[in-house]
């Protein structure tokens, strides 16, 4: 945000708010509610959620990449379905990749591995960002929105998990009369952690907003 | 105004003359409020009586917890803070009333807090909720604790003014332990074992149940005040109740093995729901077609969930389901306003095109 004294501000292109934004100030599921799917459905434990963030982190930089190299070669009439091509690639290599590191894991997540191809952030990135930007700011892009729809993924995991088990990373906490909150791991928690994430979201923004004007 | 205070003093003719027209101002949203919590009263009393000290911890707990999370997030929202005009304070208290007796505090405060910050500030505070927030907060802690919420406790225990229920004070985040005396809810009873109540035992609350609900009388009474003060619209608790007379009647009629019309008026929750949830005048509809449509699906959802439902009770997810279909049913019974035409429906004209 206050990239005025980096060096990259020399391109235009690129700065530190390319790798911020995405982050925060463009988070792909708290300000844009992009990719909802993965992030209601399989949020309902830390590796769960960060294996996903993971994979979809992956899958959203090489994508990223390739789609900004090859830019100027794809008409603009075909260029979803060869984003749609790139992206599948990139997602069976993810899909194999899990089930190669932990076959738990990747059971876990079930059909929400190969349904990485239509998250609407990777692809919404592909057409708003690197089909126009050249290869290292899509690069850059890539990992901010990344590490953004990662970070979101994992806090919703991480309330979802603390209160519907009373684990973290299946690390019991609260010892053994711990009392589920049932709900919390059923996919209405998802809906309920999502609102109640999004408030605190809003708020912390307008606050910003309010001191930013004063 | 200043003539009536100063009636007694010296300065008998300090009036404020105004020219016509004078304007009624009408009640105004604490006033409402803070009746509807005397409505409540008597009932409540009744459940404490019933159910003795945890009952009166339970309505303490959820109304405190309520009181707090609005007062806190109204500060933190930087709007005016409505802490002041009782709503917190009716929807706590219902939701107390909505819980069994033994419910753990720990687990009700949680609700009382879900119930606002959920329920009511995540769509913009009083006025913007789509759903009644008590029934919101109660909906959460049934899918949350499952057991807990579904563990009732006998009326009139011996000592139950001298010492609480033990499941009450179980720790934050603990398993509460195992109950000590449970008793089955009338419509627990009748589903799972067919065993029907007698109605005067169900009319005057002497049944186990949830904290409030067991006293219809009494809600019956609280209603009228409210509806006689016309602070409610008697028109959503009358289709509500009269369309589960109806449709239960037809079927106790057809087949004497389903429960009477009268058993299912006074057992349950039914009547707490249909007059102090139904009625919230944030969550139900405004026209006079969309109020009656409102009682009718709310009426007949009740009677299939009970009925045909897995579970025993279904006011509850029949009143959020109307909360739900509010906004469709407003939109769809706006009167005409006076002096225009209906518009027709040029249904002539698409023939001839297609």
């Amino acid at each position: 945000m206050s990239g005025n004294n980096n060096p990259a501000t020399a391109q235009p292109t690129l700065s530190l708010d390319t790798f911020l934004d995405g982050i925060w100030k463009e988070n792909p599921v708290f300000i844009h509610l992009l990719g909802m799917c993965p992030v209601l459905a399989v949020s309902n434990s830390v590796i769960n959620a960060l294996s996903m963030g993971m994979a979809t982190m992956f899958v959203l930089i090489m994508s990223n990449m390739v789609v900004s190299l090859v830019r100027h070669w794809v008409p603009g009439q075909i260029r979803i379905a060869t984003f749609i091509v790139i992206i599948a690639t990139f997602v069976t290599v993810a899909e194999y990749a899990m089930q190669a590191i932990s076959l738990e894991v990747y059971q876990a997540l079930g059909a929400y591995v190969p349904l990485i191809v239509v998250n609407c952030t990777i692809l919404g990135r592909a057409e708003s960002f690197a089909s126009k930007n050249p290869l290292l700011p899509s690069l850059v892009d890539g990992v901010g929105v990344g590490i953004g729809f990662t970070f979101a993924i994992f806090m919703m995991g991480a309330v979802r998990e603390v209160l519907g088990a009373g684990t973290f990373l299946e690390i019991p906490l609260f010892g053994p009369n711990f009392e589920p909150w049932v709900v919390m791991v059923l996919p209405g928690g998802g809906f309920f952690v999502l609102g109640a994430l999004l408030l605190v979201v809003v708020w912390i923004n307008e606050r910003f907003k309010k001191e930013n004007a004063v | 105004m200043s003539m009536f205070e100063k009636q007694g003093g010296q300065k008998y003719l300090d009036m404020e003359l105004r020219t016509s027209p004078h304007y009624s101002r009408g009640v105004d949203v604490p006033q409402i409020m803070r009746n509807v919590v005397y409505a409540l009263l008597p009932a409540a009393a009744m459940s404490v009586y019933t159910f003795g000290l945890s009952a009166l911890a339970l309505f303490l707990v959820t109304t405190v917890s309520a009181v707090l999370t609005e007062f806190i997030l109204g500060r933190l929202s930087g709007h005016d803070n409505t802490v002041g005009d009782f709503s917190a304070v009716i929807t706590g208290l219902l939701l107390g009333m909505t819980l069994p007796p033994g419910f753990p505090l720990w687990m009700a405060a949680a609700g009382g807090a879900i119930s606002i910050a959920m329920g009511k500030f995540m769509f913009g505070g009083l006025g913007f909720n789509v759903f009644n927030p008590a029934l919101l907060g109660r909906a959460f802690l049934q899918a949350a604790f499952p057991v807990a919420i579904t563990t009732w406790d006998a009326p009139f225990a011996p000592g139950r003014f001298i010492e609480m229920i033990n499941t009450s004070l179980a720790l934050p985040f603990m398993t509460p332990p195992p109950h000590a005396a449970t008793g089955a809810t009338p419509l627990a009873a009748l589903k799972f074992d067919g065993q029907v109540t007698p109605s005067l035992e169900l009319l005057l609350g002497t049944v186990s149940g949830s904290a409030g609900e067991t006293s219809a009388l009494l809600l019956a009474l609280g209603g009228l005040y409210l509806a006689a003060r016309k602070m409610l619209d008697w028109r959503i608790p009358a289709a509500m109740l009269g369309t589960v007379v109806v449709l239960s009647g037809i079927l106790h009629t057809v087949n004497p093995q389903y429960p009477s019309p009268v058993f299912m008026l006074f057992s349950g929750g039914l009547m707490l729901g249909a007059v102090f949830m139904a009625t919230d005048m944030v969550t139900s509809p405004v026209t006079g077609r969309g109020v009656l449509m409102f009682g009718l699906l709310t009426g007949v959802l009740t009677v299939v969930i009970r009925i045909w439902g897995g579970l025993p009770e279904g006011v509850m997810y029949a009143i959020i389901l109307g909360n739900a279909a509010t906004p469709l049913i407003n939109s769809h019974t706006q009167p005409r306003k006076y002096g225009t035409v209906k518009p027709v429906k040029q249904k002539k004209q698409q023939q001839g095109g297609a």
